[in-house]
């Protein structure tokens, strides 16, 4: 009888899917860019998702048979973490390198914090940050063109007729970035009134190359594109955020508003030519913003309960993102903004707490 | 009062940084190398000892409302005094060290034995506890440091030890490796002293 009474802290929601069939959930609806990170990159990507998941796994059950705690592998939120962080590396990292990623995302990232439902961030994201900061050499070389594309996401034939052979060891959003940079050097020399033929020709280059970029749609909504093992085909992420969102286990606050948040202000601020020259799209595209939006920054221990706090949630994510994809040093900030919003998450259910039923305000 | 228990007990029982968790600023900041740690170590224990000594040969003169700016002139002394010599047989650890060493007028581990202790009790006593809690904070330093130092840049002392296909966590002597270190730390004696209550 005892057992049948449950006492926990809220939100009381009451479902009948319990944890372990959620998380297998998620990790069906992650297959379709897993199988498709594979087709794009080659056997290696095979190799870091296996590699992450079994350390992930092999991480928590060792920590809790050690720590004698009862071992909660069976209920697939290490399954997760390893899938996750195996996205977000590139597919041709050392083999320790995921290896140790999931390690960390456990052992520092969840179980010390009571394990699944008590980690205050995302433990595949804190497993990112951890390896971007301890190897930014393996972590920001991109190698590897996906199949039948490039790595830039310019098409092939493209390249070719423009002569920009030397900017394809690079996702799109390095390019975009070293490419918008030259554009400001090129505006500032041009206010001066200087010349500059060298800086001129660079800057015709940029020019070509970011127009390149808006035509690549295609590309970057297929896949064909460079970039982390789970992060590149929109299409394949699009197919395992629809299961989840039929499913009810992800909610459409948090998506909409981050991808929104990132639309809008690419819009204003991302272009060359002054404010509304941005290309939302192109944006919205490239780099890890989907699998971010759909699959990291709603997950449920880290996001907010409350709907308005959902709703900061993801315009604090996408503005955070915008930031770093333009002013700050990084290419992509989807990770960090994710990270950044997750330690808000106990404020905004604070702040946002819906009103009690029947609560009157007194006069 | 067991002159023994007051010089040991700033080792373990009230590490500054383990147990009282006092002075995280150098702690944090210079815990990278184990020549800084060291040398961070030494310098606060000498301003540590010297201003203990001279706070408990004063504490019957000091006016009870100032005494706090009067311990801060008394540390700052100190400090000036380690400064100039650091810059002047020690230029490279100086360098290194930076502003932290000017920054040891704030060490809140001194200004607390001076507050806590040395303002209450006699010299000899005093003297026990500033080199007590120095080595403490010395130890503290160094065994963060030693993890740091290893793990992010593969040697010790400046001396590399890993072989050459290891790749430094650079993250460990980078800020969040400072934190996540003593953490680990942190956590590592809490769980010894737990087991050891139980």
């Amino acid at each position: 009888m005892e057992n049948r009474l449950v006492v926990s802290a809220s939100p009381h929601i009451a479902h009948k899917d319990s944890v372990k069939k959620i998380m297998f959930g998620v990790v069906i609806s992650l297959l379709p860019a897993a199988v498709g990170g594979v087709y794009f990159f080659g056997a290696k990507a095979a190799w870091v998702i296996v590699l992450a998941i079994l350390s992930a796994v092999i991480t928590e059950a060792l920590i809790e048979k050690l720590t004698k705690k009862p071992i909660t592998i069976a209920d697939g939120s290490a399954i997760v973490t390893g899938i996750l962080l195996a996205f977000n590396v590139p597919p041709e990292v050392p083999w320790w390198i995921p290896v140790i990623g999931s390690a960390f995302a456990i052992a520092i990232g969840k179980v010390p914090f009571g394990g699944l439902g008590y980690n205050p961030m995302n433990p595949a994201l804190l497993g990112r940050a951890f390896l971007l900061a301890s190897w930014p050499s393996h972590m920001t070389i991109f190698k590897t063109a996906p199949k039948d594309g490039s790595l830039s996401g310019i098409n092939l034939a493209a390249i070719k007729s423009y002569g920009l052979d030397a900017i394809t060891s690079a996702t799109p959003l390095n390019v975009f970035k070293t490419q918008r940079g030259i554009l400001f050097e090129w505006h500032d020399v041009l206010k001066s009134g200087m010349e500059n033929p060298a800086l001129q020709a660079k800057a015709d280059l940029a020019n070509n190359a970011i127009s390149q970029l808006s035509d690549s749609y295609a590309n970057l909504f297929w896949g064909r594109v460079g970039g982390c093992v789970g992060e590149t085909s929109v299409f394949l992420l699009l197919i395992g955020a629809l299961y989840l969102i039929y499913k009810r286990y992800i909610g459409l606050r948090i998506p909409l508003t981050y991808i929104g948040t990132v639309a809008v202000l690419t819009w204003l601020f991302a272009g060359t030519e002054g404010l509304f020259s941005g290309d939302p799209l192109f944006h919205v595209l490239s780099g890890g913003l989907i699998l971010g939006a759909f699959f990291m920054a709603t997950d449920m221990v880290t996001s907010p309960v409350t709907p308005k706090g959902r709703i900061w949630f993801g315009v604090g994510c996408g503005v955070i993102t915008v930031i770093i994809r333009l002013v700050g040093g990084y290419p992509e900030g989807v990770s960090y903004s994710i990270l950044l919003m997750n330690l808000t998450v106990p404020l905004l259910d604070r702040y946002t707490k819906p009103k009690t039923f029947g609560k009157v305000e007194q006069k | 009062m067991s002159m023994m228990s007051e010089f040991s007990k700033g080792f373990y029982k009230e590490n500054p940084v383990f147990k009282l968790v006092l002075g995280l600023c150098p702690t944090l900041a210079v815990s990278n190398s184990v020549q800084n740690a060291i040398g961070m170590g030494v310098a606060a224990t000498f301003v540590l000892i010297m201003s203990n000594v001279i706070v408990s040969l004063i504490r019957k003169g000091v006016p009870k409302k100032i005494r706090i700016p009067i311990y801060i002139v008394v540390i700052a002394t100190f400090v000036t005094i380690v400064d100039l010599v650091m810059a002047g047989f020690a230029p490279a650890l100086h360098k290194s060290l930076g502003i932290f060493v000017p920054l040891i007028v704030v060490n809140c581990i001194i200004l607390g034995r001076a507050e806590a202790f040395a303002g209450k009790n006699p010299v000899f006593y005093s003297f026990l506890d500033g080199l007590g809690m120095g080595l403490g904070f010395t130890f503290a330093l160094t065994i963060i440091s030693i993890v740091r130092e290893l793990l992010g840049n593969g040697s010790l002392w400046g001396v590399p030890l890993m072989p050459p296909s290891f790749e430094p966590v650079l993250l460990l002597i980078l800020p969040p490796g400072a934190f996540l270190t003593l953490g680990l730390f942190l956590g590592f004696f809490n769980w010894l002293d737990a087991k050891r209550d139980a």
